[in-house]
């Protein structure tokens, strides 16, 4: 009995709103853009099932209306369109495009449209939705959005869509006649770092060119000088944090750079000039390992940064025992050796893979950021590099603290010629030296394909910085590798606001000769006898 | 420091100082002592290499320093001679320069000569041009761009070119040289500093025992008009030519004395032979 | 010769210069005749454009001088020569900007074109004084030698040396051309400086005044020869190639070994300043990428090849290798990179005394007991 009468009713109810639709619907065919407007209006106050999909299709412009009886379509396809029924959502058939009339919108009608069909954004069951509809509605503020929202505000119960919720109706109550709302939103609106409120209460301050103050009332002004002063902290401090990590990841990448470098120059006293062309060749495996597998971007880094390892590893062992062995004890011909080497890369990849840039994708996994709030956002691929940087370190210090090729390897670079009698093949551990160091120049490579241009010339940005760096940080130690690619690449990124990126560069470079005044070997020296020779 | 001193000195700096009589550094031994090292103390990474190393050296002393290896002795001239900086103690040349405020050449300028444990003598230069580079002079830049050795100094070169043996080597490489006619040279070109002291690490490493023998009788002359300190581990050249003897130790001074006295001495021989 | 002094027979005294300075004499006096004496129609006629390639390959080998006489004799290897070659030339470049006046496209009388280009009002300070000759004659010598001593006086004060000194010297150039890159540095930026119209009032494209420039960068090339020959001869010299052959011995028995250092440093700079100098006029432009660390490091090649630690050989080896360069790449200009590669790595490996050791060695007379760098 009831349940017959509540399905009466509810028949009865939808009947109503298939009037009322249907009602309203004509309205939208009329020529001038501001009835237009209130029909769209009254088609979102039906609270119809169908309403918002009218309306998507009205801004998406596939509404249209049989010319001879005034009839709404939601039509699809070109000629013949395929037409639906906005009252059942059923089709309808299809008939020919000259005998429809599209009805069209301009940009305001849009907006308004926009600002409707995110009323109906605001019960979808995804918090994301919600949260987009928010945010769509907080850019056409106007009455009946408002009144959407206050209807909202108390049913919503995802935290941030009611923030965001809540910070709309404060900016609303900021156009309020009452003195005491208007104060109560400034409060509410204190903490608030997005940029629409910052400019809505910097308005609240300004004064016209008469001297008449924006806002009348003291207290209100007062109130929004101190929010504006508080959001501005805040901005600093977050753009603070933003600008120390812009510089860790340019400090890892310098670190990842380098410390190739670090490993053939501290331990074996060979500085090579190819060594940021090894770097080019792991950027370029990456490249060809994403033609192998074009289906797999998102595994491809991950296939690529072993396979870059051995590349770059087998092309620093040749070059060793090719070239470099026969220059030890020579450092400046060894450098002019491998600077030779740096060109044929150069050209090798000029003659394969053209002189242009090559695109390398970045998997979806490492796309986008994370948008911690309104003031600052993390890139994905940035945090990677700065994560991807710490494993390589460790994995690095692990090699050469734990294991039987590190000691060696330390053993050959604190005497020679002792490793050597106690019977450790020191020509081998060069070529594993100097294979390692070029492989993890390779595994470099892999993460810069991820951030700059690869190309011919991506070792030559790199190698002056890394070496930079090891002469800042000091050869034969890891951590000042680290630390000196660190404060480094902070620096970099500190001064840059204030003088520009290329001047920042000249300004670190002059700090850094000033610095080997008082430093010679760098931050972390290599001490004792063995540094004297 | 007034503008025209200021000016001096940093002309000093670049272009060198004035000729050597009116050099403003040389020592003032008036109370008969020469060098004087107290507290020396150096270490690399924890290790210390001298141990509050305190020694003092006469004028025209001839003084033989040993001990075995890594007792100091190597890193004691390197204090002595600018190239290390000790982390605690005072070195003195006379009584007035602070050693350890000077720098390499202000040390060799004002009197201080040194002949490496492994022979370093300018291999591409000819044995002529090796005993020039050292002769005592001015070492400006402008002296040695412009003018031509004094004829004193030709002089000189002559007498230490004969003194060493090397008249019919002068116009060779010394590179070429025999491994005892370059620690001869190496003696050659200390003798051409004409430094007050010299310190001689390892004179006779290498030589035959004749060369062993006119070593013995070059130092021997050197006695009473240089004050040296001789650094050597063999022991009979020592005794050969030995009036006083310091043993070092793990980087401090373990016995002094004559010859006998030092390998009559308990700790010596302990040292020496082990427990 | 009529007159032999002394200085001279030591001067001449070795083969590889006498053959320098006839090559020299001949090309300084043929050259300039074959250009002027004949029509462009005669075969015997020497294009304008040979002759400036010739006065070109003559001011980089005196470049070749001046890096050699740091590397080949002080073991300082320098990469950064190639700024002071671009800050001589640099400062030429400024005083022929200042001389087209209001021939420009904007014809402003001051102001060069890019200046007028990027909307600026006054002539920055330091332009000022280029427009006379004496000044920015001055200025070739006195910024790079002022460079060098500020730059040297820092590094090798704190004993920075080797490989060391190599990648600071390296980062000066990189710094100084991302510098000049800029526009707002007021050097031209990208573009650099070009276009000029005269040299000390006479048309830079007048033939007289191609043989003019060609007869000085001869003369200047022999000039600077014959200063570097009388350094590495002089006692000085000596002391010089014993701070290359054992530092720290050297500081052991008086020499200010940094002082040495620091003033080789600065005159060869002020070499390469003239040098750059006497290139802008010939070849019209300078912009920024002549602050290339690889133009650095192929100055040093040249050298290498040649044979460093010979005054001759680093002539021989600028000439050589500049030919080369002109001739693969018009030819096969992607081989070139190949090339210059491959003569890195070959030159170091099996001709550590360049082509001149390699000429020694086929060449049987009396040794003579001449210092060469075997070892920097």
């Amino acid at each position: 009995m009831v349940s017959v009468l509540l399905l009466a009713f509810v028949v009865q109810a939808r009947a109503a709103q298939n009037d009322a639709l249907a009602q309203a619907l004509t309205g939208l065919t009329a020529e001038d853009f501001p009835t237009k407007t209130d029909a769209a209006t009254a088609v979102a106050a039906t609270r119809h099932p169908n309403a918002r999909a009218v309306l998507t299709a009205m801004l998406e412009g596939n509404l249209h209306f049989r010319t001879a009886d005034q009839r709404v379509f939601i039509v699809q396809g070109d000629d013949p369109l395929t037409l639906t029924d906005p009252l059942t959502m059923q089709a309808a058939g299809s008939g020919a495009t000259a005998d429809f009339t599209k009805i069209t919108t301009n940009n305001r009608l849009r907006k308004t449209l926009k600002g409707l069909i995110a009323g109906f954004d605001l019960s979808d069951p995804d918090a994301g939705v919600r949260l987009a509809a928010v945010n769509e509605m907080m850019r056409s503020l106007d009455e009946d959005s408002i009144v959407i929202l206050r209807a909202r505000v108390d049913d919503e119960k995802d935290d941030k869509v009611k923030d965001a919720i809540d910070t709309g109706l404060a900016l609303a109550d900021l156009d309020s006649d009452d003195a005491d709302t208007r104060l109560a939103a400034v409060e509410h609106l204190k903490g608030n770092l997005s940029p629409d409120v910052y400019n809505r209460l910097k308005r609240l301050t300004e004064r016209s060119d008469e001297g008449v103050h924006a806002e009348p009332d003291e207290r209100v002004r007062r109130g929004a000088t101190v929010a504006i002063a508080s959001i501005d902290n805040w901005r600093q401090i977050y753009g603070g944090v933003e600008t120390l990590f812009f510089g860790l990841s340019l400090g890892s990448v310098l670190v990842l750079a380098a410390i190739g470098l670090a490993i053939t120059f501290g331990v074996m006293g060979v500085i090579n000039m190819a060594h940021g062309e090894l770097m080019m060749l792991g950027a370029y495996t990456t490249y060809v390992v994403q033609l192998a597998m074009p289906n797999h971007i998102g595994a491809s880094i991950i296939v690529a940064v072993p396979l870059a390892f051995l590349v770059s590893g087998l092309v620093g062992v040749l070059i060793e025992r090719g070239v470099v062995r026969f220059l030890y004890g020579r450092p400046l011909e060894t450098l002019l050796a491998t600077f030779g080497i740096s060109l044929i890369l150069q050209q090798v990849v000029r003659d394969i893979f053209t002189a242009n840039n090559r695109p390398v994708e970045t998997p979806a996994w490492m796309a986008g950021s994370w948008q911690i709030n309104e003031a600052l956002s993390i890139t994905y691929n940035r945090l990677y590099v700065i994560l991807f940087m710490a494993v390589v370190f460790a994995i690095l210090l692990f090699v050469l603290k734990k294991t039987t090729l590190g000691l060696k390897v330390r053993a050959v670079s604190q005497n020679r010629a002792m490793a050597k009698a106690m019977g450790v093949r020191t020509e081998w551990v060069d070529a594993l030296t100097f294979g390692l160091g070029s492989g993890i120049a390779g595994v470099a490579g892999v993460a810069l394909s991820q951030l700059t241009n690869v190309g011919p010339n991506l070792g030559q940005q790199y190698i002056i910085d890394s070496f930079m760096v090891v002469v800042f940080g000091g050869v034969a130690n890891l951590w000042g590798t680290l630390i000196g690619g660190m404060s480094l690449g902070v620096v970099n990124k500190v001064l840059e606001p204030f003088a520009g990126a290329v001047l920042a560069k000249i300004l670190v470079l002059i700090a850094l000769i000033l610095f080997i005044q008082r430093r010679p070997r760098g931050l972390f020296p290599q001490k004792g006898r063995a540094a004297e020779a | 420091m007034n503008a025209s001193t200021a000016i001096r000195h940093g002309w000093q700096k670049v272009v060198g100082t004035g000729v050597r009589s009116d050099r403003p550094i040389a020592p003032d031994t008036t109370h008969g002592t020469i060098l004087y090292l107290e507290d020396i103390t150096v270490s690399f990474d924890g290790f210390k290499a001298l141990n509050a190393l305190t020694l003092y050296v006469d004028v025209g002393e001839l003084r033989c320093i040993i001990g075995p290896n890594g007792a100091g002795k190597t890193t004691m001239m390197d204090v002595i001679t600018g190239k290390t900086r000790p982390d605690a103690g005072s070195a003195w040349f006379g009584q007035q320069l602070d050693l350890l405020t000077l720098t390499e050449p202000e040390i060799a300028e004002a009197g201080i000569g040194r002949k490496f444990q492994k022979p370093t003598v300018f291999e591409q230069h000819t044995v002529l041009e090796n005993l020039e580079l050292a002769a005592a002079g001015n070492k400006s830049i402008w002296h040695t761009l412009f003018k031509p050795l004094t004829g004193a100094q030709r002089d000189r070169i002559d007498q230490v070119l004969e003194t060493v043996r090397l008249q019919d080597r002068r116009d060779f490489r010394a590179g070429m040289l025999s491994h005892g006619q370059k620690q001869w040279l190496e003696i050659g070109m200390l003798l051409m500093q004409d430094s007050q002291m010299l310190l001689v690490d390892e004179p006779v490493a290498g030589m035959t025992p004749q060369e062993v023998e006119r070593t013995a009788e070059l130092l021997l002359s050197l006695e009473g008009q240089h004050s040296v300190v001789v650094v050597e581990h063999d022991m009979n050249f020592v005794r050969s030519i030995a009036r006083k003897v310091t043993v070092l130790h793990e980087g401090h001074v373990l016995a002094e004395g004559s010859m006998d006295q030092v390998q009559n001495d308990p700790k010596v021989i302990e040292v020496y032979l082990g427990e | 010769m009529t007159m032999r002094t002394p200085l001279m027979n030591l001067l001449l005294g070795e083969r590889g210069t006498q053959i320098f300075l006839a090559v020299l004499l001949v090309t300084a006096i043929v050259v300039p005749i074959l250009h002027l004496a004949f029509d462009a129609g005669s075969s015997l006629h020497l294009s304008s454009y040979t002759m400036t390639l010739i006065g070109k390959y003559m001011t980089y080998a005196l470049l070749a001088v001046a890096v050699d006489l740091v590397w080949g004799y002080c073991g300082i290897l320098s990469l950064g020569h190639a700024a002071f070659f671009a800050l001589g030339g640099y400062a030429m470049g400024m005083y022929l900007m200042r001389q087209i006046g209001p021939r420009g496209v904007y014809a402003d009388p001051v102001l060069p074109d890019f200046m007028v280009f990027l909307n600026w009002k006054e002539l920055p300070w330091f332009w000022y004084g280029f427009d006379m000759f004496w000044f920015a004659a001055l200025m070739v010598v006195l910024v790079p030698g002022l460079l060098a001593l500020v730059f040297g006086w820092l590094a090798f004060r704190s004993r920075v040396t080797g490989v060391y000194l190599s990648i600071i010297t390296q980062a000066l150039t990189y710094a100084l051309m991302l510098a000049f890159f800029r526009n707002d540095m007021g050097f031209g930026g990208n573009n650099g400086l070009t276009d000029f119209k005269d040299i000390l009032g006479f048309n830079i494209n007048a033939p007289g005044t191609r043989v003019a420039l060609f007869v000085a960068s001869a003369v200047a090339l022999g000039l600077g020869y014959f200063a570097c020959r009388y350094i590495t001869l002089s006692r000085a010299g000596r002391v010089v190639q014993a701070v290359r052959d054992a530092e720290s011995r050297t500081r052991f028995i008086g020499y200010r070994v940094e002082s040495y250092k620091l003033w080789i440093f600065a005159f060869s700079a002020v070499l390469a300043g003239i040098a750059g100098a006497l290139y802008v006029p010939q070849v019209g432009i300078i912009n920024p990428s002549e602050f290339q660390p690889i133009n650095s490091i192929e100055i040093v090649i040249w050298v290498a090849v040649g044979g460093r630690g010979t005054l001759y050989g680093a002539v021989a080896g600028a000439v050589l290798v500049n030919y080369a360069k002109s001739y693969f790449t018009a030819a096969v200009p992607e081989f070139w990179l190949y090339a210059l590669g491959a003569l890195f790595v070959l030159v170091t490996l099996f001709l550590p005394r360049g082509v001149v050791g390699l000429a020694d060695r086929f060449t049987p007379r009396r040794r003579e007991p001449e210092p060469e760098a075997v070892k920097a």
